[in-house]
């Protein structure tokens, strides 16, 4: 110990701001402010709801983000399973209030804004798990009686959003799980194992998918399948981001997003939006932004002192890369369409509160990087 | 359970988690890399194949159907013209209340609830931005109430085109209709492949439909951004296409119009023509047919009278109506015994009203006989018999070969998909077609132009025109096409000068001119016994005759029989208006005027109009009469216009 923990545990307003870690910080700023140019451009070059709200949400999460890191990273670990316990609940209202839209239950409606839970429960159960696995000593991690409150935990909202239906977002859900309990040191062939018997239930689970989602996983196998119905929206993706080429068609010049052959050009096929109207360049650019966002949590991972800490960073930060990922092969063709947002870019309040919420835990595990949790 | 920070355990742990971060971080850079990839591929090396799909998603082009040129007469009267056509169309995503619409529109444009119901029906079938035809061809009044009241008709369009008009139906024969195209237009004419639009109208008859892949235009485009539903946002080009190119043709509306009435209720046809430049100044068949009807379709119960109509009125008689020539052909079995040598003008066969050969009787129609006739004799009367004897001399073969030198046989104008071209028989054609040997008696009923001859109007008046100018062939042409055939000044500067040789314009200019004769002197043996014939007493036309040189015409009648008269009907000299209109003769009168310094020449028909004499005769002296008078008119433009050919 280097430092006295009394003078860690209360540190002044001007040592947390000057914490910071201002690399992510501006690269969070130059996404948001690049996301809400994509935004107008959506909305046909005017300013109209949906940039004025995305550019709202914006600011007020990215506030929350600063309060969420002034906030001791020990508070986030002591409150980690309440907070997943009210995003359980949540989940469980939306079961039965929940509001209805294209034949999915996902939203709760709280009168200032409609809430997502399944987006918040990406993050609470990436932070349950790492206080878990903080917690529980490094003999136990691969005792079978260790693994069943991690199992329960991560089958439960996933089950829960599943059923919505919602399956992109369980499956990102579980990838975050998933994730965290890897890297806490459970064995490689449990993964296996559970892999094994996925691909065993995969026909009963088949048997549950519903019609439009096994048309889509089909579709993603072969989008001429059906190019006016399905493989639409593949197809529609692809042209749009080739279509934009080296340097783009232009801000607001991109025809097919303009001219309505994008679909969901708001919030899933955000960056194919942006890849038409500014090519490469500008699909390399927000791909590096990302990278870098990456790379500064795994890097605050790393100087983080607690195993919470860490767990959590290196978590949340192969969680947004999956995000990324999955969104970006989704509307590049190399996945089949599952709805997920990208982060930070795509509208949407839940996700960017989610988001939003998980840097600021990153953040705050930047600030207190020396205090032990417990 | 509670571990102190810094223990063993926990920096093992903390070890375990940042071996097993750094393996993940490796996959994300591997699949980092993967995406980078994957843009490179999509936008740089296959940005070409997605821009140009990212185009053919965006545009959309609309073909505009092109205006049709117009077609004149010689004195540049539209025969064939466009009017303004004003049309109201509906754009059922414009409009709020469909059926509370239809109402207003009911009561301002008197449509009927049938209608109604069908545009509903089409809205209710096509996109909602596709705009509906409501009323395809609407007057102006209208039309300026529609606009008139456009302020509370939501998604209402006045629409102003252009369409094909007629001003009369005088010449519908020979100009044709307009219709609409049609799939089998589309499969079987190569010239409107890429030039189709919907709804185009196409010619379907005439000369609308011979110069249509001229007169038709260029089709337009416009270009349109469209979005993924299809609906225009924005024009991008437009191409307003080509109108068609305009004709002027040969004909004189003038006399169209008044031979027209003059045919008006008969089932005739008669045929005008320039002798020496082969123009066609008129070409009637009746009885005619609305023109403007076809165009906007058709009415069916129209199209079933039409073409119920005994007297077949869609039939271009002047063109594709076949008919025996019947003694009209008298002209050239004389003329062509005279040029084979076969007789002399003045040698005589004496008429008894009838011959045998091998026991066939051929009768002349006149029953008591001509007596002593000899060729002028024999074609002012139309002696029968005269004419049996010189063919039987003469022979169907060379007799056929005359006839066809003068145009019988063979298509007159170029090109023209209705035209027939007739049967000149002889007796390789016979056996050719019929698979028979010929027979003698029928080189005698060819002598007479019967039995298997058949021609048009249009190749009778061509023959005459031919005999009319001293035997020189001719092209006939209804469309002018600026050349100026100059027979006509080689014949007046032969006429004034008779023993000198041409000036050198004329030479060149004529080097492919065709007398069709070996002696001229034969051809004006023949002209004037046509003269004799019209206007000597005993002359078959003589009744019908001008006293006044200037319109003095020479003539030849012909009847051609549809039914043989039976033995028992000659003994009652039963009458042919006695007998059933079907079966009475073909009444034809061929004739040129002025006989002095023949200009015209004319072919009559009238069907089962009986004898030439009475029912043709009449007409042509009419009609000579009007283009005579028009003659002086037509000249100046003549002397006008166009380049010797």
């Amino acid at each position: 110990m280097l430092q006295p923990r009394s003078i860690q545990s209360s540190l002044s307003l001007r040592d947390k701001i000057f914490s910071i870690d201002y690399i992510l910080v501006i690269s969070i700023l130059i996404l948001g402010i690049t996301s809400m140019f994509a935004m107008y451009s959506t909305d046909g070059g005017e300013f109209k709801y949906h940039t004025k709200s995305h550019i709202l949400r914006f600011f007020v999460f990215f506030g929350m983000f600063f309060v969420v890191s002034f906030i001791g990273i020990r508070f986030w670990h002591n409150t980690s399973y309440l907070i997943y316990l009210g995003i359980f609940i949540l989940l469980l209202a939306v079961k039965y209030f929940g509001l209805t839209s294209s034949g999915s239950k996902r939203w709760l409606d709280l009168y200032f804004m409609n809430l997502q839970p399944s987006e918040l429960m990406k993050i609470s159960l990436i932070l349950f798990l790492a206080k878990y696995y903080h917690r529980i000593s490094i003999e136990n991690i691969n005792s079978f009686r260790h693994l069943i409150l991690p199992i329960t935990v991560l089958t439960g909202p996933v089950i829960l959003v599943a059923t919505q239906p919602d399956l992109g977002t369980s499956i990102l859900i579980a990838a975050g799980g998933i994730t965290v309990a890897w890297l806490a040191g459970v064995r490689a062939k449990f993964f296996i194992y559970s892999g094994v018997a996925m691909l065993a239930l995969l026909p009963v689970a088949i048997s549950f998918l519903k019609p439009y989602q096994k048309s889509r996983i089909l579709t993603f196998l072969n989008p001429e399948r059906d190019p006016l119905g399905a493989g639409y929206q593949i197809i529609q993706s692809k042209i749009a981001i080739g279509s934009g080429g080296l340097f783009g068609k232009g801000f607001l010049n991109g025809s097919q997003s303009y001219l309505d052959y994008l679909p969901e050009k708001h919030t899933d096929f955000i960056y194919t939006l942006f890849s038409e109207e500014f090519g490469f360049f500008g699909s390399f650019f927000i791909l590096l932004l990302y990278a870098l966002i990456i790379y500064r949590i795994v890097r605050i991972g790393n100087i983080t002192r607690s195993n919470f800490g860490k767990l959590y960073c290196y978590g949340f930060g192969t969680a947004f890369f999956i995000y990324v990922v999955v969104n970006m092969m989704m509307v590049l063709g190399l996945l089949p369409i599952v709805g997920s947002p990208l982060p930070i870019m795509s509208y949407g309040g839940s996700s960017m509160m989610a988001i939003m919420f998980g840097l600021g835990i990153v953040m705050s595990c930047k600030i207190y990087r020396d205090v032990p949790v417990n | 359970m509670m571990l102190s920070p810094g223990s063993g355990n926990t920096i093992i742990k903390s070890k375990l988690i940042s071996r097993r971060m750094f393996l993940i971080t490796a996959a994300q850079a591997v699949v980092m890399f993967g995406l980078v990839g994957r843009l490179i591929s999509l936008q740089i090396n296959q940005a070409t194949k997605y821009k140009s799909l990212s185009d053919k998603n965006r545009f959309r082009e609309w073909k505009l159907a092109p205006e049709r040129g117009v077609i004149k007469d010689f004195f540049d009267k539209e025969l064939a013209s466009n009017e303004p056509l004003y049309q109201v169309h509906l754009v059922p995503e414009n409009t709020k209340d469909l059926n509370n619409l239809f109402v207003r529109l009911k009561a301002i444009l008197n449509i009927s609830e049938t209608k109604v119901s069908y545009l509903k029906r089409i809205i209710s079938k096509q996109k909602p931005w596709e705009p509906v035809i409501i009323s395809e061809n609407l007057n102006w009044s209208d039309f300026s109430r529609i606009n008139l009241f456009l302020h509370e008709l939501e998604g209402v369009e006045p629409i102003v085109s252009v369409a094909r008009t007629y001003p009369d139906n005088s010449s519908a024969h020979i100009l044709g209709y307009v219709s609409q195209i049609s799939k089998k237009d589309l499969q079987t004419k190569e010239y409107l492949k890429d030039q189709s639009v919907p709804g185009m109208a196409i010619g379907k008859t005439g000369l609308e439909r011979k110069l249509d892949e001229k007169i038709i235009g260029k089709v337009g485009y416009q270009r349109y951004e469209v979005n993924a539903f299809g609906k225009r946002i924005r024009e991008i080009k437009i191409d307003t296409g080509q109108v068609g190119q305009s004709f002027k043709t040969t004909l004189d509306y003038e006399v169209q119009k008044y031979t027209n009435e003059l045919l008006k209720d008969k089932a005739a046809a008669v045929c005008v023509m320039d002798v020496y430049n082969g123009d066609v100044v008129s070409l009637v068949s009746s009885p005619t047919f609305e023109p403007n009807a076809f165009v906007h379709g058709l009415d069916k119960k129209y199209w079933n009278n039409l073409i119920k109509d005994e007297k077949k009125p869609l039939t271009n008689k002047a063109l594709s109506g076949l008919y025996p020539p019947g003694s009209t052909i008298k002209t050239l079995v004389a003329l062509s015994a005279l040029e084979n040598g076969i007789i002399k003008p003045l040698d005589s066969f004496r008429c008894k009203g009838k011959i045998e050969l091998y026991g066939e009787k051929f009768h002349c129609w006149e029953k008591e006989g001509h007596g002593i006739v000899n060729l002028r004799k024999g074609i002012q009367r139309s002696c029968d018999v005269y004419f049996y004897e010189v063919a039987r001399k003469l022979g169907v073969d060379r007799l056929s070969e005359t006839a066809k030198r003068f145009g019988l046989g063979k298509k007159v104008l170029n090109n023209f998909a209705e035209e027939r071209s007739g049967v000149v028989p002889n007796t390789k054609w016979k056996k050719k077609f019929i698979g028979q040997n010929w027979y003698l008696g029928e080189t005698l009923h060819s002598g007479i132009g019967q039995g298997y001859f058949q021609s048009t109007p249009i190749q009778l008046c061509l023959m005459t025109a031919q005999i009319a100018n001293g035997g020189f062939e001719i092209k006939p042409r209804i469309i002018t096409d600026g050349r100026n055939n100059n027979l006509r000044d080689y014949l007046k500067f032969k006429n004034e000068n008779p023993n000198q040789p041409l000036p050198t314009d004329l030479l060149v200019a004529n080097f492919d001119l065709k007398p069709l004769f070996k002696n001229q002197e034969h051809i004006n043996l023949i002209k004037d016994a046509m003269f004799s014939s019209s206007n000597e007493p005993g002359g078959t036309s003589y009744r019908h005759r001008f006293e006044n040189p200037k319109y003095t015409f020479a003539g030849k009648t012909g009847s051609s029989q549809i039914k043989r008269f039976t033995e028992a009907q000659r003994e009652a000299e039963v009458k042919q208006k006695d007998i059933e209109y079907k079966d009475r003769d073909h009444a034809l009168f061929v004739a040129f005027a002025p006989y002095k310094n023949p200009q015209y020449a004319i072919s009559v028909l009238v069907e089962h109009g009986g004898s030439g004499g009475k029912a043709a005769a009449p007409i042509a002296r009419k009609v000579i009469k009007k283009v005579l008078e028009r003659h002086k008119l037509r000249e100046r433009i003549n002397q006008l216009t166009g380049e010797p050919v």
